[in-house]
């Protein structure tokens, strides 16, 4: 199996469009963040990145927003990739929540995610006096994300005003802030789960193998794997580990990421399963099925 | 034919657009599954879908705060898989008047419109407003879906006639093609498979109607390539930009538009996967990364072209559509930004406001939210607009509000008003920097602003005095004197004012250059006109003194008898008293008028020139 012509230039125009984002970013603001969560979306989005400062190095720093709870493969691939392209790589962690104990178990996926990642984020964002931070947020993951800017403005302290976002025309993006307004930048906006996918596959990038299946020691839990990635998975009464062949759609912290059964070897496996079963990558979060409209709600708070 | 099609599509929800849509993205398979199912499962008050089938109208469903309002505020974007395996990006656009600004949003990129009419209700002074919209942002090409027919029990002599009243007003609108398709999106009828209901139609579906436009990749013309961005390496210097205009390759002469100066391009860069390669040729919409023979001087928004370079101008006629709730007052500056361009940029007339419901044009002098115009714009240095008709890329603009950073209008350049083919700037050996070393001293503008009878003039003779005494060249720009002369053709509207600080600060600006420390003593009052002032010079050259004393001592001192004058009612705009004082809040200086002369002079000198009288 390979990619298509069509699809392949599909795949062109959104790269150009993504490259072109990139470079406004560092052109027109003061001090860009790349962040770098180490999935799929990370992954093509540093290689965006790449593109578009080659043979230049990618004038910014990348940052990863540090839980604590990440998988040990995907730690094991941030510190590699890190390495080997000469990243600036800064980590970020809520370490006094951290101290005092919060952990999945503890908080619950909603809350957990709130003080780990969101209250997280605006501190190093505030710390860094970053003005412009890159996320690889893309529209179709959710139904309110459809309305997302890909220069997204933000009012002082990271609050989202839906009704204050600036209409973008053309390649011409307004770069003005004022009164502690900051902005956050999604060159992925109009890529599809698929485009991803289907971008690894041609540009042959390295992921997490997480996304691939294999036997993998699992629990189950709200009608998902969880997976038993090292000893501090605190069980729950009645649950057994147990060995399984399953895989991931998504990546974030290992207690909250719900594992799929079903064989997927290779990138290829991964796009004809998205092909003939089209169910979004999010149906495996933990944290985003706990109440409608959940996301939105988020990035009112300052989520990505 | 481009790949990836953008799409505005132009209704309201009362045409039945969310129920089209939701068809088109569900039936094509570009929705998520579990997205879909929420749409099976959920339903609005009376509603009469039955559960378990997907109710269309919520697969488009926007936000919670829009949906607690019952209104669509936003454009929102969303794929949709074509059959060629295309990808066109729809841009749904609220349909309502009040939306104007966002129709033109979505409107700005898009190759192809789909405009949605309700046949049951015809067409409407909405649908006008939508052709206007697409034919003034460049749309070519429309499909008309003329919907709800199985409510007009499928007459075909209904669709025709709606057929033809829109493609007349198209035609006039210069759009190039329309596609009519009869359509009910809530039957599905010839939205993705041809519906028996209308047997008489032989065109395409909806579907494939959109898949058959043909967007030509522009690879034709001359190189037009804004520069976006300096790209550094290690011992390597390159630049980087989007390709607005036909096909960069290696070996090819660029002219820089703005200079004159030439180079060639010795190699293209790229990473295929992640080994570096050469790109054969970089086309329209494609990033490109090019290396030159030579160190040519090179910034951001530079244009390089190939051929004969655009002619510079510094006016021009424009079409603009005013996003923001304060209104277009003509003579106020403003951010103008295209691209990678920046430049301050005046609106120095309206000449009519367009009827967009009619197309008839209307005298007016200002332009409110939603409306759209033909205004004059003067930019403070010549620049390489170009028509809009030729070039969205190097044509369309947006103009922003110094202050608050809100983007309050696109623009689409119809034609130069006056060229600067004759003003390219020359670089004299003899500059700035030659004149400063023989004088001994840097240039320097020092701008006073504060209410009349506020102490500007007293402050701005005295420091002359003193760097007279230094052996330091100056001059003082007085507002007053200078209203005798230059500007006596100046009154002080807000729009007069704006053009007697903008002919100061260019004569500051002369002066400055020629080497001078140059001293201005104006009232100045609004923000953004001393912003405009300040935007003309390098970083920290330009000092801005704000000499505050209390209206009340002002109007004691009363040294030009103004606000006598304005107490019997003979002067309506008098600053402090009939018009506002906006104050400084960049000013470098901030001096009491009330403080003795001698220690805002000392103040004054030891910010401006603090090496001259240590």
């Amino acid at each position: 199996m390979s990619i298509d012509n069509e699809t392949s230039r599909v795949l062109d125009a959104l790269e150009a469009e993504a490259i072109w984002v990139f470079r406004e970013t560092a052109a027109a603001f003061e001090r860009p963040v790349l962040l770098y969560s180490i999935g799929k979306d990370s992954t093509v989005l540093l290689h965006l990145a790449r593109k578009a400062f080659h043979p230049g190095p990618i004038p910014f720093p990348v940052m990863h927003i540090d839980t604590g709870w990440k998988f040990r493969a995907m730690y094991e691939l941030r510190d590699r990739t890190a390495k080997e392209l000469g990243l600036d790589l800064r980590l970020a962690t809520n370490q006094e929540a951290r101290d005092q104990g919060v952990t999945p178990f503890s908080h619950g996926a909603q809350e957990f995610t709130r003080i780990m990642k969101t209250v997280a984020l605006r501190a190093a964002l505030d710390e860094g006096q970053f003005d412009i931070a890159v996320g690889g947020a893309r529209r179709d993951e959710e139904r309110s994300r459809a309305k997302e800017r890909i220069f997204s403005l933000r009012e002082a302290g990271h609050r989202w005003e839906p009704r204050n976002q600036r209409p973008e025309f053309w390649h011409t993006v307004n770069n003005s802030l004022t009164n502690g307004q900051t902005m956050r930048v999604f060159p992925l906006s109009n890529w599809s789960e698929l485009d991803v996918w289907r971008y690894v596959a041609r540009e042959n990038l390295e992921v997490v193998p997480l996304y691939f299946t294999e036997e993998r020691p699992v629990v189950r839990r709200q009608g998902t794997w969880i997976m038993v990635d090292d000893d501090r998975m605190e069980l729950e009464a009645g649950e057994q580990i147990e060995m399984r062949r399953v895989r991931f759609r998504s990546l974030g912290d290992y207690p909250l990421s719900g594992a799929v059964e079903g064989e997927a070897s290779d990138v290829y496996d991964i796009i004809r399963d998205i092909e003939v079963n089209r169910q979004s990558e999010r149906a495996g979060r933990l944290i985003d099925g706990e109440g409608a409209q959940s996301m939105e709600r988020k990035k009112a708070e300052g989520y990505f | 034919m481009k790949a990836l099609i953008r799409v505005v599509v132009c209704g309201s929800v009362d045409d039945g657009k969310s129920t089209l849509l939701g068809r088109l993205l569900a039936e094509t398979g570009s929705i998520p599954e579990d997205q879909l199912e929420s749409a099976r499962f959920t339903r609005r008050p009376g509603s009469t879908i039955p559960l378990g089938e997907v109710d269309y109208s919520l697969v488009t469903d926007g936000l919670e705060a829009e949906r607690e309002q019952g209104i669509t505020i936003d454009v929102a974007y969303r794929h949709l898989m074509l059959p060629s395996r295309r990808r066109a990006i729809l841009a749904d656009a609220p349909g309502h008047e009040q939306y104007t600004r966002n129709m033109a949003v979505a409107a700005s990129t898009a190759d192809v419109a789909i405009l949605l009419i309700d046949s049951m209700r015809g067409t409407k002074r909405q649908t006008h407003r939508h052709l206007t919209v697409c034919g003034l942002m460049g749309v070519k090409h429309v499909v008309l879906a003329v919907n709800k027919l199985d409510g007009v029990g499928y007459d075909q002599g209904i669709y025709n006639e709606l057929v033809a009243e829109v493609s007349d007003t198209a035609r006039r609108m210069e759009i190039e093609s329309v596609i009519p398709v009869p359509v009910s999106a809530l039957v599905g009828d010839n939205v993705l498979a041809h519906s028996p209901n209308t047997p008489w139609y032989h065109g395409p579906t909806l579907l494939d109607a959109l898949d058959a436009a043909e967007i030509p990749e522009h690879i034709d013309g001359e190189v037009r390539l804004p520069v976006q961005t300096i790209i550094r390496g290690k011992e390597f210097r390159g630049y980087g930009g989007i390709v607005a205009q036909g096909a960069v390759k290696a070996g090819q002469t660029i002219t820089v538009a703005q200079s004159g100066q030439q180079a060639k391009i010795v190699k293209l860069h790229g990473l295929k996967g992640t080994e570096p390669f050469e790109p054969e040729q970089v086309i329209t919409g494609e990033s490109a990364t090019i290396e030159l023979d030579k160190d040519i001087d090179i910034a951001r928004s530079d244009l390089l072209v190939t051929g004969e370079p655009p002619q510079l101008a510094d006016r021009f006629a424009a079409d603009i559509v005013w996003m923001s709730d304060q209104q277009l007052a003509h003579g106020r500056s403003y951010t103008l930004r295209c691209g990678p361009l920046e430049v301050p940029a005046t609106v120095t007339n309206v000449r009519h406001r367009l009827d967009v419901t009619n197309g008839n044009t209307m005298a007016a002098r200002l332009l409110e939210i939603n409306d759209v115009g033909r205004v004059e714009i003067a930019t403070s240095r010549p620049v390489t607009l170009e028509a809009y008709s030729e070039s969205r890329e190097t044509g369309g603009f947006i103009l922003v509000d110094r202050m608050s950073g809100e983007t309050l209008a696109a623009g689409l350049t119809r034609f130069a008003l006056r060229r600067a083919t004759n003003v390219v700037p020359h670089h004299f050996e003899v500059d700035r920097e030659a004149r400063q070393v023989l004088n001994g001293h840097p240039a320097k503008v020092l701008w006073l602003t504060g209410f009349s009878g506020s102490g500007k003039s007293t402050i701005a003779d005295a420091v002359e005095r003193k760097l007279h005494s230094l052996g330091i060249r100056s001059f003082v720009l007085d507002g007053d004197n200078l209203r005798s002369g230059l500007n006596k053709d100046l009154g002080f509207t807000p729009e007069d004012r704006a053009e007697n600080v903008r002919r100061v600060a260019e004569v500051a600006h002369l002066m400055y250059d020629a080497g001078m420390v140059v001293i201005v003593a104006l009232v100045s009052p609004f923000r953004a006109d001393r912003q405009a002032a300040r935007s003309l010079f390098p970083e920290g050259e330009f000092l801005e003194a704000w000499v505050d004393t209390p209206i009340e001592v002002a109007m004691e001192r009363d040294t030009k008898g103004l606000y006598a004058k304005s107490k019997s009612g003979n002067l309506p705009n008098l600053t402090g008293v009939g018009q506002q004082y906006e104050d400084p809040e960049s000013a470098e200086l901030h001096l009491s008028g009330t403080d003795p002369v001698e220690q805002n002079v000392d103040t004054v000198l030891r910010m401006l020139l603090p090496d001259a009288v240590d």
